[in-house]
């Protein structure tokens, strides 16, 4: 039997339960002996100009190193007028923003130093939100003449799209900006050697660090070396090389001292790249019989203080607007602009969620407007089974879906029916606690795009055991585990011989990463190819061996072995024929890479408790179906799904970063901003369906963020739902005791 | 001033600067590297550990405070041929890790908490938890372990 689909438990979980995993924090090697300790002296100002830095205080302090700035980044490329820099010159942008790395003998000696760096600035007004941004009052970048940086989508909207319909809904809602927080803060060390820079990252993708180093500090590919110990979660924050990163790696350089840096909390939720912050207006209209006629989804993307991933973001958004619906009209536009706060990255999702949200909270309003069943209105507008491969109007190409199959599913596991008859129930009784239910149904996208490759390599060693390395860099899903049922599957090699190795860029010198959803699809498949390539050679080799035709060779799963076909007695194992390989060993080197994305759907039902009296909202039941496609190991993918579950509900519920009017963060510390915890949330149901998909050869289309992108919009749904008796139609989240308190009483007076 | 603890069984003996917090002191000098500190503000729990037994966030606790005591992290659980103690088997078996950073923490006030209440319910371990953070799992497999490991050691008696 295929070890394929099974529940294998992580063979990465031993020594993380025993010694602990090796973060960037917990190396101890002889290459960083003697390592100086780095702490970022950071803007306290939201917008100001620097004028003047003096740092022979803190050069006074025991232990003290070095303490660098902007100015001595005198002997790398000039980073380009109006783009990030890697330490602030001549203005900041944001609390938090670099402007001087100290480095110390001691660790604790750091911040010490730190704080008598004085640095004199001259204050400007901060602009705090998109509002705000768009009135070009004051400019981040004077130079451009506004702070809209980038637009695009629709030039001008068209009102004779919604002219013909019977109703017309339009509200402008809000998709606040979160952050990543994964639980290990980013860190980074470095060593320069032999005129080579080595650089130890918290990274998702070790490649894009390389190449985010090349080009920042000038050095060519091959001098930079970037290897990724364990790491602990990154959520789409630790996709490339932060400006920080580089520091490290620049100062290493510079001071011919290893160096490390590991970041505090505080600085992680000032400085690390935070998700979500859109501002959505949606327009929907259509007919009474619940038809959909058109839609529109006009955006303003936060970026922060510089651009990073804000600027793409949008475009995912736009592209994934009309959700799973087969909608006639759909216009899409999009504004991002730039503002005193930390900069917006990828965060789980990264954009679809907001389209998702904004889609969602749209038919839920045109469904209270007509008086239809929520769930039903997205019935009577799913893209229908036999549309597939289905191209929306903005351009996206869904490559399999059952839209309505993945809702029926999950309302019947729900128990929807009766869930409604309990939620008329205490209306009827006017009951303190009252019931919400949320649907939501999305798709998302995952996996390709034109640069969106992945390498492996597969290598069969004389003793019997196989290395396994690729382009993946995990932080937490589990591929050490999945990476060798797929060898085991081809190879009938089994996992405990098989280990998986990733993030040096020394050993596989190309590869992409771990982000969007990707690895399984793309990466899981240049590993399973490399086994098939391995296969293919090594039926060339036993066929020497056995001197009998290739064509007759059969490789038995079950043993391991290959055999003649036909022919009783031993077959030849696989480390034979890794010894008969020769010097250059069995091994394997694949990329697997395609343009064609794939399009993961689902549908979620969210069951809210709202307290009348205080306005808590507590999630009590959370059931989903997360489709994508066939399940390689039913453990990890769960585990996504949940992981993913409780982020998206912690946007809707929980979580927001904000600023006050100054542009100082107020949730900087974990005391602040609210994490969510598990007393917050219940068990969550999880009800399988798997739709495969033709684009790669395992069917497989990524789960990583189906999760969030699904339980966001049924959570909040489910919160207004339960005041729906009342008239109240919408809440921004999160959907706060204090935000529902309101509602709750404004639509009482206004009753 | 010197710090006498003993740590996982073992006693150990060392100088230390006055402000030394006890996680700084078990990652650099002693050595232990599976205590994570995941925050500044003691939120998080990933630096929890067992003083006396009793569960501690570490980061919130000067060495010099546990002079004379004893401390155990999760380095100190597993058997001495390395085979997982019932809470780390159930953390295994039911996925309660993913990315690994919260779990030493985690796996140590789990073990605290079954001490003080054998038997708990969902409600009461996930009210346990809440200062213990994790992003990866959704706590869902982290509940359903140590509901197990109660489960088990009940079976055992």
């Amino acid at each position: 039997m295929s070890i394929v689909g099974t529940r294998v438990v992580r063979t990465e979980d031993p020594r993380l339960l025993t010694t602990g995993a090796q973060y960037l924090e917990d190396l101890r090697l002889p290459e960083l002996q003697g390592a100086a300790y780095a702490t970022f002296v950071r803007s306290p100002m939201a917008h100001a100009r620097i004028t003047g830095i003096d740092v022979s205080a803190a050069l006074d302090e025991p232990g003290v190193v070095a303490v660098l700035t902007a100015d001595d980044l005198d002997d790398i490329p000039e980073s380009p007028p109006g783009r990030e820099p890697l330490l602030a010159k001549d203005v900041v942008r944001f609390v938090g923003e670099p402007v001087a790395i100290v480095l110390t003998e001691e660790h604790y000696q750091g911040e010490d130093a730190a704080e008598l760096v004085s640095v004199d600035y001259d204050e400007l007004p901060a602009v705090v939100g998109v509002q705000q941004a768009l009135t070009d009052e004051t400019l981040l970048f004077p130079d451009k003449g506004t702070n809209v940086l980038s637009r695009g989508g629709a030039k001008e909207f068209d009102d004779e799209a919604f002219a013909d319909c019977e109703v017309v809904v339009e509200r402008t809602i809000v998709n606040q900006r979160v952050a990543a927080a994964p639980l290990e803060v980013r860190a980074a060390a470095a060593r320069w050697a032999d005129d080579r820079l080595t650089l130890w990252s918290s990274t998702q993708n070790v490649h894009g660090v390389r190449d985010e180093l090349t080009g920042k500090l000038g050095l060519d590919k091959k001098a930079v070396r970037v290897i990724a110990p364990d790491v602990g979660g990154g959520f789409g924050a630790k996709i490339g090389a932060d400006r920080e990163t580089v520091v490290v790696g620049w100062a290493a350089r510079r001071t011919g001292r290893p160096v490390r840096w590991v970041e505090t909390r505080n600085e992680n939720l000032m400085a690390m790249s935070q998700g979500r912050a859109q501002l959505h207006t949606i327009t929907i209209g259509g007919s009474r019989d619940g038809r959909v006629q058109a839609y529109r989804l006009d955006i303003v993307q936060d970026c922060g203080g510089y651009v990073r991933m804000g600027g793409m973001l949008p475009h995912l958004t736009m592209l994934m607007a009309s959700g799973v619906y087969d909608l006639p009209r759909v216009e899409t536009a999009f504004r991002s602009v730039v503002t005193n706060t930390t900069p917006i990255g990828a965060y789980r999702g990264a954009g679809r969620p907001e389209a998702t949200a904004a889609i969602e909270r749209a038919m839920d309003l045109f469904a209270a407007e007509i008086g239809m069943d929520a769930a039903e209105v997205r019935r009577r507008n799913f893209v229908a089974p036999d549309k597939f491969p289905f191209t929306t109007p903005t351009g996206a190409t869904y490559d399999t879906g059952e839209y309505a199959k993945a809702l029926d599913t999950v309302l019947e596991a729900a128990g929807y029916d009766e869930l409604r008859a309990e939620q008329r129930r205490r209306r009827e009784r006017d009951d303190p606690i009252q019931l919400g239910i949320g649907v939501s149904a999305y798709v998302e996208i995952t996996g390709g795009g034109p640069d969106a490759g992945e390498t492996a390599r597969v290598s069969v060693h004389p003793d019997g055991t196989v290395t396994v390395w690729t382009g993946s860099s995990p932080h937490g899903q589990g591929h050490a585990t999945a990476w060798a049922m797929l060898v085991q599957d081809e190879l009938g090699i089994p996992m405990d011989r098989i280990t998986v190795r990733h993030g040096d860029t020394d050993v596989l010198t190309e590869g992409v990463g771990t982000f969007g959803s990707r690895s399984l699809q793309i990466g899981g498949t240049a590993v399973r190819n490399a086994a098939v390539e391995i296969k293919e050679r090594a039926r060339e080799l036993a066929a020497e061996e056995m001197e009998a035709d290739p064509a007759d060779l059969v490789l038995d799963l079950e043993s391991g072995t290959w055999t003649v076909r036909g022919v009783p007695g031993r077959g030849v194992p696989w480390a034979q024929l890794a010894e008969r390989a020769g010097p250059e060993g069995l091994s394997a080197d694949t990329t697997f890479a395609t343009d064609q994305s794939t399009f993961p759907f689902g549908a979620h039902v969210a069951v809210v408790e709202v307290d009348m009296e205080t306005g808590r909202p507590r999630l009590v039941r959370h059931v989903s179906v997360d489709d994508a496609g066939p399940v390689v190991n039913p453990i990890l993918a769960e585990g996504q799904r949940h992981g993913g579950i409780a982020q998206g509900a912690a946007q809707a519920l929980f979580e927001e970063v904000s600023y006050d009017e100054y542009g100082n963060p107020v949730t900087a510390t974990l005391l602040d901003y609210t994490f969510i915890s598990a007393a917050e949330l219940p068990s969550f149901e999880l009800v399988p369906m798997e739709t495969p998909t033709s684009v790669n050869p395992l069917g497989v289309k990524g789960i990583g963020e189906a999760g969030t992108i699904g339980s966001t919009p049924a959570v909040q749904s489910a919160v207004v739902d339960a005041l729906g008796h009342l008239g109240v139609r919408h809440i921004d989240m999160p959907a706060s005791p204090e935000r529902v308190w309101t509602a709750i009483n404004e639509a009482r007076t206004a009753q | 001033m010197n710090v006498t603890i003993t740590v996982n069984g073992e006693k150990t003996s060392h100088e230390v600067e006055d402000r030394t917090l006890l996680v700084h002191h078990l990652r650099d000098v002693v050595g232990l590297t599976a205590t994570n500190v995941g925050c500044d503000t003691s939120t998080c729990g990933a630096c929890t550990v067992l003083v006396n037994g009793e569960s501690v966030k570490s980061c919130t606790v000067l060495a010099a405070q546990v002079d004379g005591d004893e401390v155990q992290t999760l380095e100190g659980l597993a058997g001495e041929n390395g085979e997982l103690d019932p809470m780390q088997s159930a953390f295994r078996e039911h996925h309660a890790l993913q990315c690994g950073f919260c779990t030493p923490g985690m796996v140590m006030a789990a073990t605290s908490l079954l001490r003080e209440n054998p038997h708990p319910t969902e409600e009461e371990v996930r009210a346990a938890l809440k200062g213990n953070l994790c992003r990866c799992t959704g706590y869902h497999n982290i509940v359903q372990a140590i509901m197990s490991a109660a489960e088990s050691a009940e079976g055992a008696r």
